[in-house]
Formats: structure tokens, C-alpha cells, sequence
């Protein structure tokens, strides 16, 4: 039985797999990795199913023994991580012999995912081995990781190796962090509005949402009555701050809604750090479907070069 | 039988679809939101992904590998074709939550009676009344919001909402009554506790009640509050 021992736990680290599907109609968020591309990526470079449960790291990683040798892969925004002080590198599989690995901060966004071979082995609550951070469930007892957890490993890698060894090659699926978020407006008389002010990320942002900050657009009094929400869309509460949802989103909200973030660039929003600028771009829903179609296609083809790669090492 | 109320359609997300039957709080209208709800989920599409219905709207998420205008196609049928031959949902019998009212598990309920010119006891009785159904789940897991409530018991919500509310709180909350399904800061009125577990994600199923499903509630004693709490314990 392997194991992960948590020294320091980081700012915000839970177990995500791809999220929960058939119980929001009883309020069960969606949950998942805020960029499932990402961690589908990582899994894929320690050779596991899609599906397989990862770490997402927030901002500060964490510091994890390894009570057994492990294939590991980092994706996401690029950690400065040490496995005994030895750097590791990120977009790769890096075989690690028992030891200490160090993540510490992420640079050029907010969130990265660590995938180890075989999968955290918690087990799955309605289907999912995601933390629902809300409802206090799923991942590890229904919360973030604190010093002290022991996060079980599946039975996996069992090479006996003395240092770290990883190949020459990486992946990088980086996103154009210069770019528009683009977005399918809805009806409401001011969701043009949204892409001709400039925005910033606030500070109280978190897996829910992400709240901006700016020249607040002009909004309705009072609540609507209450209607499905998703990931992804873009709620006008009463101050004109908008709020974007992410994948913790609860499952029905009584705000205004001026439209929706495009799926293409849903992982994107994953990335957005406090203080961030942010600009807009409407879209139709046809170009959202193409832009979707072109981004699984990219992640694929990455994936095929992965697995034609993984047998050499 | 009245004509079933339009619905427009609209994108909710790149794989998600929202169904709007209005935008008001109307028995008729959620009523046609179930009708729909049940119609998917008896279709059952390799397509769908989740149903979830609110007050006057449906949200239908789909696998993100089908293309978006197929999916609205067949909605739109769907929507016709419920129009044209409205089904009667066959009623599944009344779902009785028991409730203790009053003393520490109802703290709001002699403020409440005051502010109404009732009694603790005519509140009760009041409010166990009604014939609620469970217009729609949200806000947190398991969370009923109940349509139903006699419109004279209608509350204003606590000036300072409590920093905790216990699991199975029953309160309300301006024209509104629900259960508060886990421990959590709210402030709606709470008028008593009932000793069912609402939610557990480790139970199938997870929730007691599902959207759509009529219930009303039973006052219950000290004795029998106890009793409900160890049968509950006990189960498996």
C-alpha cells in the first residue's frame, strides 16, 4: 500500500477527477478540475485512464512524502518543485524513489495539477472521487489536504530507482493569456456591456467563482426568480461586479445572467490570479461549438504524441 | 386540462441547454417543469448528462461531444410534443417529514407566532397543514425549496442571519418553508427540526426527497424525535 504523507499542505489542495455528473438536480455541484484538459494531460503522461483522481494545487503547492517510488506529472502553471532539492521539471513523467517532493509556488497562473501513477485511491461518493469543498464530501474526507493527511496511492510503479529521472521532452498546452475570455452573451440589455469595460480578478475569487472587479455595469434591483446555473456562466448580482462561475458553481443562482464563458475557454479562467486584468469578447454559439471541437481535437493529438513517447523511457 | 404554458430555449452553457416556462413562481409552471423533467429522464437520451429543474425553468446538460443544434432539436420536439398531449404525472403518495416544533429546535417559533398575532400552537398546526411540493433542490445539496406554504405564514428573514442553523432545521423564509439539509449559517425563521437525515452522499439514494415529490410535514413529541433518531442510527 503506498501512501502520501502531507508535510505542508499549501494554499489549497484537493483531490479533483473529472467531476460529477447526474446529481445536480439535487443540488450536488459539478465539482472536478477547474481545467480537466490539464489533469486528463497529466494522467496521460503517468500512463493512467482519464479519469484518474489527481492533486490540484492553488497557488502554493505542497510539500508530500512519498512513502514508495511513484511516476509523477505536473500540468497547469509551472511550479518551482524539488524532489531533495533536486529541481523537477513540469509537463513530464518524472520517476521519483521514496522522498520528499516540494512543490512550492506556481508561477504564471493560479492553478496546476499533479497526477501520480495509478490514481489517489480515495473512494468514490456518488460516482466521483472529487472534493465537494460545499457539501463535504468526496476527495479526502470532504475537505482540502491539511498537515498530518495520509492521501492513499493506488498500487502502481514499482521500479526501485535512487534519483529522480525524467526525459528530455515536455508537452506544453500553455493558453494565450493575452486573449479575450470569449463568451455567448444572453438576452439581458447589458450583457454586450460586459466586453467594452476592462475587468480585474478579485481577491475573493475561489473554486466557486471568479469575482471582478471594475466600472460596475448597471443591474436590475432585486433577485430573478432562481434558475439552473453552469460553470461557466456569468451572473450580474446587484453592486455590477460580475461573477464567473467555475466548476464548484451550486446548481441554481437567482442573479441576472449575461451569457456564458465559451467551454473553449473554461480552463482558462482556472489560471486567473488576484489583480489579474481581464477583457471580454462576445461570440456566437457557433463558434463556440467550433472552438470547442478545435480544443479536444488539440488535447488529443497532444495525447497521441504522449503515448508514442511513453514506451522509450 | 389547461394548455401546457410556452417554453423559449436558450443556451445555458456550450453543453447545457435551459428550458423557460416563465419567470414567476407558479404552481402551474413548475408543474409543467416536472412534467418535462420526468419526460427526459424516462427518455433517457444517450445524450443527457443532468435534468435539473427549477421554479419555472429546466436545465438540461448534455455530453460535450454532441453537437449543441442537434440536442435543441430534439428538445423543441419534446416540448411540442408535451404541449400537444400534456401527461398526468401519476402521483407516487405524500412523503411525511416529522417535525418537533418549538423549544431549542425551533428557536424561532414563539418570535414568530408573535409577529404573525397566532399562537405557538396554531402556527403549528398552520404550517402542518399545507400541501407542499418540492418545487426545486438547490442553494446546497439536498436543500428543498417547497412550494406551498399558506401565504399568511409568509416571514421576513432574520435581520443577522445565524452563524449556524442545525441539519433538519424546518424554517421559513418569506414566502418560502424548506429544510436546512446540513449544518450551516442561515436566516430563514426556524420553527423546529425534523430527525430525518435529508441528504447523505453515501445513501441511494443521496436525498429523501427529490424535485417534484409532495410531502407534508408531522408534528412530532420529544419521545418519538429521540426514537426517529436512533431508528435512523441504526439503519445500515
Amino acid at each position: 500500500m503506498r501512501n502520501l504523507h502531507v508535510l505542508s499542505p499549501g494554499l489549497q489542495t484537493t483531490v479533483q477527477d473529472r467531476g460529477r455528473s447526474g446529481w445536480r438536480h439535487l443540488g450536488v455541484t459539478h465539482a472536478g478540475a477547474l481545467d480537466a484538459d490539464a489533469a486528463r494531460l497529466a494522467n496521460r503522461l503517468v500512463g493512467n485512464h482519464a479519469d484518474a483522481a489527481v492533486l490540484e494545487l492553488t497557488l502554493r503547492g505542497p510539500t508530500l512524502r512519498f512513502d514508495a517510488p511513484a511516476r509523477i506529472a505536473l500540468t497547469g502553471a509551472v511550479a518551482s518543485a524539488r524532489f531533495d532539492g533536486e529541481r523537477v521539471p513540469s509537463g513530464r513523467p518524472v520517476d521519483l524513489p521514496a522522498g520528499t517532493l516540494e512543490i512550492g509556488s506556481l508561477r504564471g497562473g493560479a492553478r496546476a495539477w499533479l497526477a501520480i501513477d495509478a490514481g489517489i485511491d480515495v473512494a468514490p461518493v456518488l460516482g466521483s472521487r472529487s472534493t465537494d469543498l460545499r457539501g463535504g464530501f468526496g476527495g479526502l474526507h470532504g475537505r482540502a489536504l491539511r498537515a498530518g493527511d495520509v492521501v492513499p496511492l493506488g498500487a502502481g510503479f514499482a521500479q526501485q530507482i535512487a534519483t529522480p529521472r525524467a526525459p528530455a521532452w515536455w508537452i506544453d498546452h500553455a493558453h494565450d493569456t493575452d486573449q479575450p475570455i470569449r463568451y455567448c452573451p444572453s438576452a439581458h440589455p447589458v450583457a454586450s456591456a460586459l466586453a467594452r469595460r476592462g475587468w480585474t480578478v478579485s481577491a475573493s475569487s475561489n473554486r466557486q467563482g471568479l469575482r471582478l472587479q471594475g466600472d460596475a455595469l448597471p443591474s436590475p434591483g432585486g433577485d430573478g426568480v432562481s434558475e439552473p446555473v453552469a460553470p461557466g456562466t456569468i451572473q450580474l448580482p446587484s453592486d455590477g461586479c460580475p461573477i464567473l462561475l467555475l466548476a464548484d458553481a451550486q446548481t441554481v443562482g437567482g442573479y441576472a445572467k449575461l451569457g456564458h464563458v465559451i467551454a473553449a475557454d473554461l480552463p482558462r479562467l482556472a489560471q486567473c490570479v488576484p489583480g489579474q486584468p481581464l477583457h471580454f469578447a462576445p461570440v456566437d454559439a457557433a463558434t463556440a461549438h467550433r472552438l470547442a471541437c478545435a480544443a479536444r481535437a488539440r488535447i488529443a493529438r497532444i495525447g497521441v504524441m504522449i503515448d508514442a513517447r511513453l514506451p522509450a523511457i | 386540462m389547461n394548455p401546457r404554458p410556452a417554453c423559449d430555449i436558450e443556451a445555458l452553457a456550450d453543453d447545457a441547454w435551459l428550458l423557460r416556462f416563465g419567470d414567476r413562481i407558479d404552481p402551474e409552471l413548475n408543474a409543467a417543469v416536472h412534467a418535462m423533467a420526468a419526460r427526459l429522464r424516462a427518455l433517457d437520451p444517450p445524450w443527457l448528462r443532468d435534468v435539473v429543474p427549477a421554479f419555472a425553468s429546466l436545465g438540461v446538460f448534455f455530453d460535450a461531444d454532441e453537437d449543441p443544434a442537434r440536442v435543441h432539436a430534439r428538445l423543441l420536439t419534446l416540448v411540442e410534443e408535451l404541449e400537444a398531449a400534456p401527461e398526468v404525472i401519476a402521483s407516487e403518495g405524500v412523503i411525511e417529514i416529522p417535525v418537533l416544533y418549538g423549544g431549542e429546535h425551533g428557536p424561532d417559533l414563539e418570535s414568530s407566532a408573535a409577529e404573525l398575532g397566532l399562537s405557538p400552537q396554531a402556527l403549528i398546526e398552520r404550517h402542518a397543514a399545507g400541501d407542499y411540493t418540492v418545487a426545486m433542490i438547490g442553494f446546497a445539496p439536498g436543500f428543498p425549496y417547497l412550494s406551498g406554504l399558506d401565504p399568511a405564514l409568509a416571514l421576513p428573514r432574520l435581520a443577522t442571519p445565524r452563524a449556524s442553523v442545525a441539519a433538519g432545521s424546518v424554517a421559513i423564509g418569506g414566502a418560502q418553508t424548506g429544510i436546512y439539509p446540513r449544518e450551516s449559517p442561515g436566516g430563514w425563521r426556524v420553527l423546529g427540526r425534523t430527525p430525518w437525515v435529508l441528504f447523505d452522499p453515501s445513501r441511494e439514494p443521496p436525498a429523501r426527497l427529490q424535485p417534484g415529490d409532495r410531502m407534508r410535514f408531522v408534528a412530532i413529541d420529544a419521545d418519538e424525535f429521540a426514537r426517529l433518531v436512533d431508528v435512523q442510527e441504526a439503519a445500515p
